[in-house]
């Protein structure tokens, strides 16, 4: 069941994604969240950040919008005091690193690179709940390779780019990534979408505009990621409203490599294992002997 | 305290009129350790409009017949789709989440809860835990009318209970702080309802100096801190009402202005 994403080895394919897991902890009573091939904990900027006023969270049929804005306590305060809690899980913990210019994402990137066992980044050029930055870098491909670029100069650890659905061609905005150094690419992050309260003639969210997440946006991820494969050769993770090992293993045949667990953790916060020993029996049922041999098999 | 994911047997599902249910859940075994105020989230099956768990607050723990019992207002189509459930009916609950009320150190304290509509449901758990432990707690219970006055023969085996009804159906006509037993002193005073309601109780126990803590249902996702959806401002910036609270001791609450 094990993976490589450009130099990170993992246990096996399947992740936590940012936002939707806390730093992993909030979980442990749940589960074993050792088992997880990787757990990528909560958007972390070079400065404290309060989010977005409430209320943050709409639900929609089949996902919810959120407008939480990054709400951290920093990257120092990470490294100080919420690190020494999670180091020694033993899985990959990566940190996804946001920033409202060039110069912060290469900041919080260098505090994170002095941390020993946080083995790889994923730099977030795709938040759509922050005012400045986040998704500003990702739309566009000169935007999103500037960031990159400048990030490569200071992390030498495994890279992942997490790219927004929020564009016209997502496959530019990957090879423009790559062409910078990017050692893996994550899609898709949210998509803007927006809630309106009919009775109140207000809307549901105190940013109006929010990320939309959960099952409703897995068809558009799938399609991303198989565009994406046809694309890079960077490895792929695919996100997207995933909530059972049958998901997973869509995404995986589309292309990606590993995948991420992101809404559906609020509903069963045991889905990650549950995805686990699904892909397992898939594989053996079909006598895979890798989930390697899979990834982007799909028969057209 | 460790929390659980557990599948709980509905025992029963009463009615108690158009708007309100209340269910009884077992698992067969030894429910685990729950504090007044704290809550739990019941997923919601067969509605394709909810996505989400609702969070329902822990209204009694009958150890008797180690059931957990849940007050539940229809509101949407996931609490009608939780009310529908039939004795038998499994459902999955993830329990006990957030914290609780605190219980003041000496046994003399006046104490006052005051519940507004379903904000009512903590109050019983509350109020049951605290004459256990050899407190003489009041119940003060709001609501629009007396139909929304709900498990009253419940409260009155646990303290003495005033009520006020907006239009004047039951008890004294008004808000819960119009009542006149607040010309009484109280030492402690615990709310839960609307928010409005519970800014306005804030406002009388601020001006009296009266300890005070308010249980706020900000809307949630995740239940455990993990989203960071339901935070309130607080003296300590935006806390999840989740993990925080979702009792926090007003005194913390920006709500003074």
């Amino acid at each position: 069941m094990n993976v490589n994403i450009g130099g990170l080895e993992c246990k096996n394919p399947v992740m936590t994604a940012s936002g939707t897991f806390g730093y992993g902890i909030e979980y442990a009573d749940f589960m074993d969240i050792s088992r997880l091939g990787g757990i990528i904990v909560k958007g972390t900027t070079i400065q404290p950040r309060e989010g977005n006023d409430y209320p943050r969270m709409a639900e929609t049929s089949s996902g919810m919008l959120n407008a939480v804005g990054l709400q951290n306590k920093g990257a120092r305060y990470f490294a100080d005091h919420i690190y020494p809690t999670i180091k020694d899980i033993d899985t990959n913990m990566i940190v996804n690193v946001s920033g409202s210019s060039v110069e912060t994402y290469v900041e919080c990137a260098e505090v994170i690179a002095s941390l020993d066992k946080i083995p790889a980044i994923e730099v977030n050029i795709s938040c759509p709940n922050v005012k400045q930055g986040g998704m500003t870098f990702g739309v566009t491909s000169c935007g999103a390779a500037s960031v990159v670029k400048a990030v490569r100069k200071v992390y030498p650890k495994t890279m992942i780019v997490k790219l927004s659905p929020n564009v016209t061609d997502i496959a530019e905005i990957a090879k423009a990534v790559e062409a910078e150094g990017a050692d893996s690419v994550s899609l898709i992050n949210t998509l803007l979408g927006m809630a309106v309260n009919a009775e109140k003639r207000k809307p549901e969210l105190s940013t109006i505009t929010g990320g939309l997440s959960g099952p409703c946006v897995k068809p558009i991820a799938l399609r991303m990621v198989w565009q994406v494969f046809h694309a890079v050769k960077i490895p792929i993770i695919g996100l997207g409203g995933i909530c059972n090992w049958k998901d997973a293993v869509e995404f995986i045949l589309a292309g990606a490599t590993a995948v991420q667990i992101g809404t559906y953790n609020f509903i069963d916060p045991t889905v990650g294992v549950k995805v686990i020993e699904g892909l397992e029996d898939y594989c053996n049922r079909y006598g895979f002997k890798s989930v390697k041999d899979i990834v982007g098999a799909l028969e057209v | 305290m460790k929390k659980y994911i557990l599948e709980m047997q509905v025992n029963s599902n009463c009615r108690i009129h158009k708007n309100y249910c209340l269910l009884k859940l077992a698992t067969g075994d030894v429910l685990p350790e729950m504090l007044p105020g704290q809550f739990v989230e019941v997923k919601v099956e067969h509605s394709p409009s909810t996505f989400l768990r609702r969070p329902i607050s822990i209204n009694f723990i009958d150890r008797k017949t180690n059931e957990l019992w849940l007050l539940i207002q229809i509101v949407g189509d996931g609490t009608r789709q939780i009310a529908e459930c039939k004795p038998g009916d499994q459902i999955n609950v993830e329990l006990p989440l957030g914290n609780g009320f605190s219980i003041p150190e000496n046994k003399k304290d006046s104490l006052l809860l005051i519940g507004g509509g379903v904000g009512t449901a903590p109050m019983l758990y509350l109020g049951a835990t605290l004459r256990m432990q050899g407190f003489n707690p009041c119940f003060l219970l709001g609501a629009r009318s007396k139909e929304d006055i709900l498990q009253l023969e419940s409260f009155s085996q646990y303290g003495k209970v005033y009520i006020t009804t907006e239009d004047g159906s039951l008890g004294e006509k008004g808000f819960v702080t119009n009542h006149s037993i607040l010309q009484n002193p109280f030492d402690f005073i615990y709310t839960c309802g609307p928010k409005p309601m519970m800014m306005a109780v804030a406002k009388y126990a601020y001006e009296r100096n009266i300890n005070c803590e308010a249980s706020l249902e900000n809307k949630m996702a995740c239940g455990i801190g993990a989203c960071l959806c339901c935070v309130e401002k607080t003296t300590e910036g935006n806390l999840c009402v989740c993990s925080e609270g979702p009792v926090f001791n007003i005194n913390r609450l920006r709500w003074q202005n």
